[in-house]
């Protein structure tokens, strides 16, 4: 097989070696009974077809329509060299650094792109990031009962419908009580999202302020490219902020890989779930850069540990960090400004909708159609549009309801091109 | 070496933006931040060599040998990167699950899933497989969430207790915690394996289910597996599979015909995906009959001719916003379409081949921590050499120095100075020459030039790093 | 207070009355076992505590311990040096190196707990 090098005569040479006749006798201590008797695995395919193939089932997916579907999950620029650095095998063929000396890439990056998302969210302490947005916000949840001692969580109405609902699955047997509102009032946190899951852009520093007075943890869950713009969870007094890291420079890949980032303020360090990195020097002061407060983790705590979270995004923390870096301080300030600037224009240009937002929005925004958003969309896929998300189908609207998001990536034409479409087949 | 901030010069730009061709628009004063972020200030160039120095001070499989015990860093094959980056794949919006009307716009991705689920479900002997935990651990805590719907569902309010072995992953514990069971740790036996009567006695009617690595983390296959699965299931009580260290067995036996109610794959391991240091991995999980309608949903199923979605009627509900970390499962389909039924097989003969001959040059050296039966991988103490002043750590940090990278040492807990080595199949004779040929002069180092050990490494960027000031003085970020 | 007058759990801590309130640390040993301490996560002062539940963390680079209160009774006080620097107990873990002082305690409770000479028998067992 291509990828096992192994020829017969060094298989007969290790045997020797070893003492037995066949690769067989090595599997002496499965018992005969237990053998597999056979399996429905297809033959195997060379390299060639499995482009092929792979090629085929690519072309049965959609890419390449003018898209406004968002919903957490936006189509950003991705700049040439995020691919080109984080595609070197140095990094993506590395594993957990388990022995620092040999891994000053993966620990350095790992601390600068905590810097990064400290320098973002105006907060103290990132961790080396969590599985995604949604996991993130399951693990803010339990830290914030962990800190707090207390067991309600309350989920704000900004928070995005997919994240209530794995936070359900994720602490189904836990003593959590979750409960909707924003009454933090005996709670351990109050969950925000901002923007919210519709897009509407608030200020979430009051609500910081009662969590506060009550004993409870203000949780803000924010969506990246928005901080090149808008007000930080750091100014609003958040305790935890949380995101999906997925706009910083992570393909959309149907789901995944993403990253989830996670941020803290120092008095609440050690409660935090996931690695983080920290600086140190070696016995000639060079400095260098380890795996820390690895006795609240797993493998050291089991059953007492912060959370079961063995690992983190490292390469695509790795990847959010070099997009961050090439766009830099004024260029992330610049995406933001033209996400929200191609955003207001469309808005402009669809005067035959009624916008459902009850106040100022980022890049997304929510619409009610004249018809079924649903049907809607279907007509304009046939034109090379992706409208947008039907509300109802992700429980966040009526069926006329649809999400609308711009990007950078969006033209003038494009937006223009889009208002025409939508006009004539949403009031046809 | 500098840090990225430290580079930053004010004025200095990489990527730019086309001209606005918009009017410019800004949200009200009160909802915007004071300052931008103080995001670094440098030439693309500068950030391409920073970057590029950062990688070269790290060490990959594509780099050197990495017998990483436990962790099954074998080669990831480059077509596997290739079929990632499709376009039809990368930029592929995961919403076009969420509404019907945008169905007929994934339906390549759909029959990936549902030919991988199926394909992962049938090497294991299972019924099905679900993609949506995105890592190994997740794939646990999905598990154990499965088997507590189960007892639910059945009525057993008393099963509150889940049994694991004092060699488990430390996340095995801590995923059946978050699950909300109480753990009860089985102690090994001499031999490393569970003691069946000892098993036994410990299995009570409180006992919701056990939770097995096999083969173990000391490398040896439970050979008393199919007793305690006929033991557990006639206490209703279930059997939990840990894949960490399925590249041992598979095509060989499955967990689904060793007893296994449910399990997680580390798609990582053995298919392959690469570890991207530390993460992104991908920990489906894979059910038997009994736990079968408490999947996660939705899940993929096939209508006629084409695939839509479905939730089983008892599902746990949504472990994943999506289908997990979809673009890692479509690197081990492409690994596995490419080997297929044969070449599979070869995966498990090659890898305990090379962790017995491994095992064969060095046990007269270095002291075995169980007597032998390795399957994956080997596992030796050197109790020996400590007791002369050489610990398991200065043996690590002498292979990095002798061009390696190092063992799993330390783990298992129950091996004491324990070091850990997992060749994986697709090493030659040659590498696991050289590598043993290492760790013979590092022993023979250790008898005639200790200090020489202690000193080690002394070819790495860093030598060895002070971590207790790291934790004393907690610098986590450049603010 | 000096090692003989303390009374020792077997999860070694000690506790011992200074002016009227009790101090709790750990051991010697414990100190030893832990390595280099890093970091000590101490109770809530006036927290009424039951004799058993867990009520603080100590930490080194490799390991956490749970601390146990070693009878019942009301957090008074804390070591607050601590938390700049954990090192003291690994210096002076029965003086300097202290954890938290309890009041309100029942003192018959320390009946349960070992003296020096119990725990120095105990420490055979433990190596």
């Amino acid at each position: 097989m291509s990828w096992i090098p192994t020829t017969d005569a060094d298989q007969q040479a290790m045997l020797s070696v070893i003492g037995v006749d066949d690769v067989e006798s090595l599997f002496a201590s499965i018992p005969e009974p237990l053998r597999m008797q056979s399996w429905d695995i297809p033959p195997g395919m060379s390299e060639m077809a499995v482009r092929n193939h792979m090629a085929e089932l690519a072309a049965r997916n959609t890419v390449g329509h003018t898209s406004f579907l968002g919903g957490g999950y936006y189509d950003h620029y991705i700049p040439a060299a995020v691919d080109a650095l984080s595609g070197r095998s140095e990094f993506y063929t590395a594993y957990t650094p388990y022995q620092p000396e040999s891994s000053q890439g993966t620990l350095q990056s790992i601390y600068e792109y905590q810097s990064a998302i400290c320098r973002l969210t105006d907060m103290e302490f990132a961790n080396a990031s969590l599985y995604d947005g949604g996991t993130a916000v399951f693990e803010a949840a339990t830290m914030s009962a962990r800190i707090t001692r207390r067991n309600r969580i309350v989920i704000h109405p900004s928070l995005n419908p997919t994240y209530k609902a794995m936070l359900h699955t994720h602490a189904a047997n836990l003593d959590l009580e979750i409960v909707e509102g924003d009454d933090p009032e005996g709670a351990a946190c109050v969950i925000v999202q901002n923007p919210s899951f519709h897009g509407t852009v608030a200020d979430f520093t009051a609500l910081a302020e009662r969590c506060h007075a009550a004993k409870a943890l203000l949780v803000v869950s924010f969506y990246p490219v928005s901080l090149g713009m808008v007000k930080t969870p750091g100014e609003m007094g958040a305790d935890i902020a949380i995101a999906e890291g997925q706009s910083l420079g992570q393909p959309l890949g149907f789901g995944g890989p993403y990253l989830g980032i996670m941020a803290t303020l120092k008095k609440h360090v050690r409660k935090m779930p996931g690695r983080i990195a920290g600086e140190t020097q070696d016995s000639e002061g060079r400095r260098g850069f380890v795996l820390t407060l690895q006795a609240r983790e797993q493998h050291i705590r089991r059953t007492k540990a912060m959370s079961n979270i063995c690992s983190n995004q490292a390469l695509c923390a790795l990847r959010a960090l070099i997009h961050l870096t090439l766009w830099g301080k004024k260029g992330f300030k610049d995406v933001a400004v033209a996400c929200h600037s191609k955003a207001e224009y469309l808005k402009s240009k669809l005067g035959f909708v009624e916008i459902l937002n009850e106040g100022p929005t980022f890049n997304e925004f929510a619409v009610r159609l004249p018809r079924n958003a649903a049907d809607v969309c279907a007509a304009l896929l046939e034109e090379g549009f992706v409208a947008g998300l039907p509300l109802a189908d992700v429980n966040a609207g009526e069926a006329n309801d649809l999400l609308i998001a711009v990007t950078e990536k969006h033209s003038r034409e494009a937006l223009d091109a889009f208002a025409t479409a939508l006009e004539r087949v949403a009031c046809s | 070496m500098q840090l990225i901030y430290e580079k930053s010069q004010p004025g200095r730009r990489a990527l730019t933006l086309d001209a606005l061709d918009v009017p410019t628009c800004s949200l009200p004063a009160d909802l915007c931040r004071a300052q931008d972020a103080r995001l670094p200030e440098m030439a693309e160039i500068d950030i391409v060599r920073h970057f590029t120095h950062l990688s070269q001070r790290n060490v990959g499989i594509d780099d050197t040998f990495y017998p990483l015990g436990s962790c099954t860093m074998k080669y990831n094959p480059k077509i596997t990167e290739v079929a990632a980056n499709e376009p039809g794949m990368a930029q592929l919006h995961p919403h076009f699950s969420s509404s019907p009307v945008f169905e007929s716009e994934c339906q390549g991705a759909y029959a990936l899933i549902h030919e991988l689920e199926r394909q992962l479900a049938e090497v294991a002997g299972m019924k099905a497989a679900s993609l949506q935990p995105i890592a190994g651990a997740h794939g646990e805590l999905t598990g154990t969430l499965l088997m507590a719907a189960y007892h639910r569902d059945h009525g057993n309010t008393h099963k509150d207790t889940i049994l694991i072995p004092d060699s488990a992953h430390g996340t095995n514990p801590a995923s059946a915690v978050m699950a909300g069971f109480k753990v009860v740790e089985v102690p090994s036996d001499k031999d490393g394996t569970i003691h069946l009567e000892t098993f036994e006695a410990m299995l009570t009617d409180k006992v919701a289910g056990i939770m097995l690595t096999c083969p173990n983390t000391h490398g040896l296959f439970e050979t008393d597996v199919a007793k305690i699965s006929e033991l557990a299931h006639a206490k209703d009580a279930l059997l939990y599979y840990d894949g960490a260290n399925l590249n041992a067995i598979v095509g060989q036996c499955r967990p689904g015909d060793l007893g296994f109610d449910v399990m997680h794959y580390n798609l990582h391991k053995t298919f392959a995906t690469p570890h991207g240091m530390g993460g992104p991995g991908c920990g489906p999980v894979g059910v038997g009959e009994r736990l079968l309608p408490y999947l996660p949903g939705p899940r993929v199923v096939k209508k006629d001719d084409s695939f839509t979605l479905a939730t089983p009627e008892k599902s746990i509900g949504r472990m994943a916003a999506f289908f997990g970390n979809f673009l890692i499962a479509v690197r081990a389909y492409a690994y596995m379409r490419h080997y297929g039924d044969a070449g599979m097989k070869e995966i498990s003969r090659n890898a305990v081949l090379n962790a017995n001959y491994i095992y064969a040059r060095l046990k007269d050296t270095y002291q075995s921590a169980f007597p032998g039966n390795y399957m994956h991988e080997c596992i030796f103490t050197a109790l020996p050499q400590a007791e002369k002043g050489v610990h398991a750590t200065d043996i690590a940090k002498s292979l990095l120095d002798r061009g390696f990278h190092a063992p799993t040492i330390y783990f298992p807990l129950t091996v004491k100075e324990c070091l850990m080595i997992e060749p994986t199949e697709t090493e030659s004779k040659e590498t696991l020459d050289a590598f043993c040929d290492a760790m013979l002069a590092i022993a023979e180092a250790a008898e005639s030039d200790p200090d020489s050990l202690h000193a080690a490494p002394r070819s790495t960027p860093v030598g060895r790093l002070d971590e207790v000031k790291a934790a004393r003085d907690l610098n986590c970020a450049c603010l | 207070m000096t090692p003989d007058t303390l009374r020792y759990t077997e999860e070694h801590e000690w506790i011992g009355e200074l002016n009227g309130q009790y101090l709790v640390g750990i051991t010697d040993f414990a100190q030893s076992q832990l390595g280099d301490i890093t970091y000590i996560e101490l109770p809530d002062v006036d927290r009424q505590v039951e004799a058993g539940e867990e009520i603080a963390v100590v930490e080194s680079v490799k390991a956490a311990s749970d601390i146990y209160a070693p009878i019942s009774g009301k957090i008074a006080g804390i070591n607050g040096a601590l938390d700049a620097n954990p090192e003291l107990t690994n210096k002076d873990p029965l003086g300097e190196g202290w954890f938290f002082k309890m009041t309100d305690v029942d003192v018959t409770e320390l009946d349960a707990l070992m003296d020096v000479s119990a725990y120095r028998t105990y420490l055979e067992t433990c190596s």
